[in-house]
Formats: structure tokens, C-alpha cells, sequence
């Protein structure tokens, strides 16, 4: 086990690890639906609360403070690299570097984006597209867990079933879209079983192996307290799984975008895919750059929003 | 009177690619008294985590049997409780929820269990670690709450499995006292499996010595100090059963270091 690799002394709380007071609050709703652990694993004390008790509240400031700084100074560094793209991106264009007709400077996108925004344009393919990729994405998260969950606990069942999830692991989603649109026609069912497919290896995949990985000891250490299998897996295979099949969830959310823009070009009438497309080949090149903007930016949102709720439920993985 | 009864018992394990199993124990012959503190040393590969899985019921016998109180083990249960060397707490658990683990498979009312819970953590002395997961917990504190959790469900005998081994000698030191405190307040039987001699000889009323593979029981050695008081690592008597201890074990361990290096040659 990894515990014994790390003695950490006592007192050292790792407290950079764990979610700051904000976050602890705002992901008290995901955090009370995790019921399988017991309610008391979550008593919120490895929190700020241990904080207080090891440092007084001068020290507390001052780190407070010097951790404020070091955010600052990471956040100009990690920003500096975007900055940079975003000056050339506005500047190379006026100084005739690149073609004006082609990249537009940055400023005349973001006029464009904000003129779509107000049109109701970027709302209404934005909703489109977010309907169809948490569409396919829910229905990802609510078929492969239990398929997962299934398939790992059950040895004979991931012996059957492991080549052939191999097999269409590596057979691209893009590829078989057009057997999806020949089968569903090209409404919305095809572009939400298009996110669904694409969507549900990476949990599929990731909630096997969470169940596939337990610690033997943990195991052995429940077995020989008397628990019976139903309740080894709930007490034990499940809590000890979530944090790999969050990672699943993670990047099945990151998918859910990028495929479903795919598909949104291939045949849609609203959506951003759509309208970068669309906005394209009708040369409203500044409108194509705001759609594009845009798509960077959910993507971002969505990636950072479930990073958050993936360490919420790892805190502990964290040594 | 005796509580755990190992008759005869024999376990093989069947080897992959291979026309002969593995001969893990044969013929172990051991008698357990009612609130006896036993320890057991044998060279490495022994076969002594098997017999305490054994007895812990989590594997059966392949001959011979194994009697609690009169009645042949047929699978785990809480009338034994285990601590490993690699303490086995389960992550996503506070000190507390890892204590009451066993009371809630136990079925204990919650409050029962809080209560326990906290009483246990108390008597090994972690009290105010009751909200700390075992990442923030030094090893020695960790394998303090695996013992917690092992009494809280009130087992009668206690399986150890050098639950030391992991910790540095003065952590150890201190939870070897505090676990003879432990035992001689709850007065359970205990089976404690070492390769150190000075620990089993400190520790145990009797030394179970085995052989090496396949293991059987080559003599078990009683310790009887007149006092247990005072530093009895300094004690004479003390050295005369850590060296009675030695000399048994000298020719296993001799005899463990050919069969491996054989075992290495025939890989190999």
C-alpha cells in the first residue's frame, strides 16, 4: 500500500491538497451523494477545521498571504504563454504579417462574438450543442459505471468481454459516425449516440480498472471482518474505485465537446460546429474566430469544473 | 484450557505450469490458551501468514482442522480480528469510520459505534485523531487504529501479522508496551507473528518456533520472568530464552536460505 512509502509526520496536513473553503462549500451537494462511504468518512473536519488547530491565526495570515502571492506569480506564468498568442493574434494581422481576410485581429472576433451574443445567434447554437453534449455525456456516465462496475467485478464476464472492448476502443468514433446516420437518421439521436459512444470508453475503461485495482489487503482486511460480497463491493470495491472512474468521467466530459462539434459539421442546422462551419463558407470569417472562441472557452469551463469535482472525491488519494 | 485448536493441519497450494503443489505447512500441531498471548517466529517463507489465514478462516485447510472453543473454523467471522504489518485502513475512511467499520458489519446501532469507535481510538491513545485519514497519520498512528479497529468489534482472539515490521525500532518499542497494556486490560488471546526473536520473546508468554518450508512447529518455548516490570531487555533471563530462541531458529533459517537459493536455480 501507499502507506507505507510515505510516512507523513503528524500535523503535516498537506493542506495545499485539499480544496480551499470556497470550493468545500460550493461542492457540498456531489460530495453528500457519495453515500456508499458512510456519511461520517466525509465530516468536512479534514478541511479548513484541522487547519486552526495547527497554526495560530497570525501564521495562519501570513501563509495566508505568502500563498496568495505565490498564486499570483503562478498565474502570471502559467497565463503568459496565452497573453502572448492573443498580442500576436491582434497585432501580426494589422501589421500584414497574416493575411487580414483570413485572421482577422483578435478585437474584430470578439466585436463579431459579442454582436452574435446579442443577436441571440451564439446563445441559441451554444444551447444547441450543450443540450446534446450533457445529453450524451449523462447518458455515458449513466450506462458505463454500472457496465463497468459489472464487468470488472465479474472476472468471466471482463475475460469475454475485454477483446472486443478492445476492439472498438480503437475503432473511432468518427468512424462509425456514418453508420450512426444511416441507422438514426441525422436528427438529434444520432449526434447524442455519437457523444454517448465516444464518451463512454474513457469511463467504461477507467471504472474496470477501479474495480480491477483494489488493494488485495483492503479486500482481505473486509473479508475477514465477515463481510459478505454484496456488501464488500459497497463498502469497500466501490469507495475505492471512485476516484479512477472520475478520471473517466473527466475526460469523457473533455470527448463530449470535441466530438460532438464533429458531428455538428457533418449535419446539423443549429450548434457551434454548425456555425463555425456555416459562418465559414458564407466568409464571415470574424464570426467563424467567435464560434471558435467560444468552443475553446466551454471546453476550458467544463474541463476545470470537472477537475474540481474529480479531487473532491480524491481528497484522500492525496499523499 | 485450551481456545484454538490447530490439529494436524496441512495447507498445499496448487502451482501453475507445475505437477506438484505447494507444500505451504505440514502436520502443524499448536495448542492456544484462553487469554494467552502467543507469538511465532520461523525463517521467512514458512509458511506463518498462511497459518494465521488460516486460523483467521479466509482460506480452509487442505488436511486436518482448526477449532475455536470446541467448534472447526469454516469461514472468517468476528470472533477474530486481524492487523496486518501494512495496516490495511481503508483510505477514503477517517481514524474514526476506519474504527467502526467492523461494528457497522456487525450491524451496531450508529451510536454504539461512534461511541466505540471513540473509546477504542482513546485506549490507544488517539484521541483527537478522530477526523484525520490515514494519509495524515504517521505509520505508527496508522497500525494504532488498525488495532483500534481490530478490538472495537470485540473479538476474543486477535491475529497479528508482524504488525511492526513496517514501523522504526522506537515507534515499535512503545506500541510492544502498549499493546501488552492493551492485552492485559481486555484479556484476549492473541497470536502474534514476528521474525524478530527479542519481539517474540518480549512479547509472548510462549514462542511457537517453526521449521522451515513446509512448516510445522519445531517447539514451542515457554517465557516465564519473575516480574514484568523494569527493562526486561536487560534482564539475564531475558538473553538465555532470546538465545534458546536463536539457536532453534539458526538451523531453520540455514535450511530456508538453501531452498531458496534451489528454488532460484531451478527458475532460473
Amino acid at each position: 500500500m501507499a502507506d507505507t512509502r510515505q510516512e507523513t509526520p503528524p500535523g503535516d496536513l498537506h493542506w495545499y491538497d485539499l480544496p480551499d473553503d470556497e470550493a468545500h462549500e460550493d461542492t457540498a451537494g456531489p460530495e453528500a451523494q457519495d453515500d456508499t462511504a458512510g456519511p461520517e468518512t466525509h465530516d468536512d473536519t479534514a478541511g479548513p477545521e484541522t487547519r486552526e488547530d495547527t497554526a495560530g491565526p497570525q501564521t495562519q495570515r501570513a501563509a495566508r498571504a505568502v500563498s496568495w502571492g505565490r498564486a499570483a506569480r503562478r498565474a502570471a506564468v502559467n497565463s503568459a504563454a496565452i497573453l502572448l498568442l492573443l498580442a500576436a493574434w491582434e497585432v501580426l494581422p494589422r501589421l500584414g504579417v497574416l493575411d487580414r481576410v483570413f485572421v482577422p485581429p483578435l478585437s474584430e472576433s470578439l466585436v463579431a462574438g459579442y454582436d452574435l451574443l446579442i443577436s441571440g445567434q451564439l446563445p441559441e447554437h451554444l444551447q444547441a450543442s450543450l443540450a446534446r453534449s450533457l445529453a450524451g455525456f449523462g447518458l455515458a456516465i449513466v450506462l458505463a459505471i454500472p457496465l463497468g462496475l459489472l464487468i470488472g467485478w465479474y472476472r468471466p464476464v471482463a475475460d469475454f468481454l475485454t477483446p472486443l472492448l478492445e476492439l472498438f476502443r480503437n475503432t473511432s468514433a468518427v468512424a462509425l459516425l456514418p453508420v450512426f446516420t444511416l441507422i438514426l437518421g441525422i436528427g438529434e439521436t444520432t449526434k447524442i449516440t455519437f457523444v454517448l459512444y465516444a464518451c463512454s470508453w474513457p469511463i467504461l475503461l477507467n471504472t474496470i480498472s477501479g474495480v480491477k485495482t483494489v488493494e488485495p489487503l483492503l479486500i482481505k482486511s473486509a473479508r475477514s471482518m465477515g463481510l459478505g460480497p454484496v456488501r464488500l463491493f459497497q463498502k469497500v470495491i466501490l469507495p475505492a474505485a471512485v476516484p479512477t472512474i472520475f478520471t473517466g468521467v473527466r475526460l469523457a466530459g473533455a470527448y463530449s465537446i470535441l466530438v460532438l462539434l464533429f458531428a455538428e459539421m457533418v449535419g446539423a442546422k443549429a450548434g457551434l460546429g454548425y456555425l463555425i462551419l456555416d459562418t465559414q463558407s458564407s466568409f464571415r470569417i470574424p464570426d467563424m474566430y467567435a464560434g471558435i472562441i467560444t468552443i475553446s472557452v466551454l471546453g476550458l469551463l467544463f474541463n476545470l469544473l470537472l477537475v474540481a469535482v474529480e479531487r473532491r472525491f480524491s481528497t484522500w488519494r492525496t499523499t | 484450557m485450551s481456545r484454538i485448536g490447530i490439529r494436524n493441519v496441512t495447507k498445499t497450494f496448487p502451482v501453475r505450469d507445475a505437477g506438484e503443489p505447494f507444500t505451504a505447512l505440514s502436520g502443524v500441531d499448536l495448542d492456544v490458551r484462553e487469554g494467552e498471548f502467543l507469538t511465532l517466529v520461523g525463517p521467512s517463507g514458512c509458511g506463518k501468514s498462511t497459518l494465521l489465514d488460516l486460523v483467521a478462516g479466509l482460506t480452509p485447510p487442505t488436511a486436518g482442522e482448526i477449532v475455536i472453543d470446541g467448534a472447526p473454523v469454516t469461514g472468517p467471522g468476528l470472533d477474530r480480528g486481524i492487523v496486518f504489518q501494512q495496516y490495511a485502513l481503508f483510505p477514503w475512511r477517517t481514524a474514526q469510520a476506519n474504527v467502526e467499520f467492523g461494528l457497522e458489519a456487525k450491524a451496531a446501532p450508529r451510536k454504539e459505534r461512534a461511541r466505540r469507535a471513540r473509546e477504542h481510538l482513546a485506549l490507544v491513545g488517539l484521541t483527537g485523531f478522530e477526523d484525520r485519514y490515514p494519509h495524515e497519520l504517521s505509520g505508527g498512528m496508522r497500525q494504532r487504529v488498525a488495532i483500534a479497529r481490530s478490538l472495537a468489534f470485540d473479538p476474543d482472539v486477535l491475529l497479528m501479522d508482524e504488525p511492526f515490521a513496517a514501523l522504526d525500532a522506537q515507534t515499535r518499542e512503545s506500541l510492544q508496551e502498549e499493546l501488552l497494556r492493551v492485552w492485559q486490560h481486555t484479556g484476549k488471546t492473541v497470536i502474534f507473528i514476528t521474525h524478530g526473536i527479542d519481539e517474540a520473546v518480549y512479547l509472548g508468554e510462549r514462542v511457537a518456533v517453526m521449521t522451515s518450508r513446509p512448516g510445522r512447529i519445531k517447539e514451542v518455548v515457554e517465557i516465564a520472568f519473575d516480574s514484568r516490570e523494569g527493562d526486561l531487555r536487560a534482564d539475564p533471563v531475558f538473553g538465555e530464552y532470546r538465545h534458546h530462541v536463536w539457536k532453534l531458529l539458526r538451523d531453520e533459517v540455514a535450511a530456508a536460505q538453501v531452498q531458496e537459493r534451489e528454488v532460484a536455480i531451478s527458475h532460473g
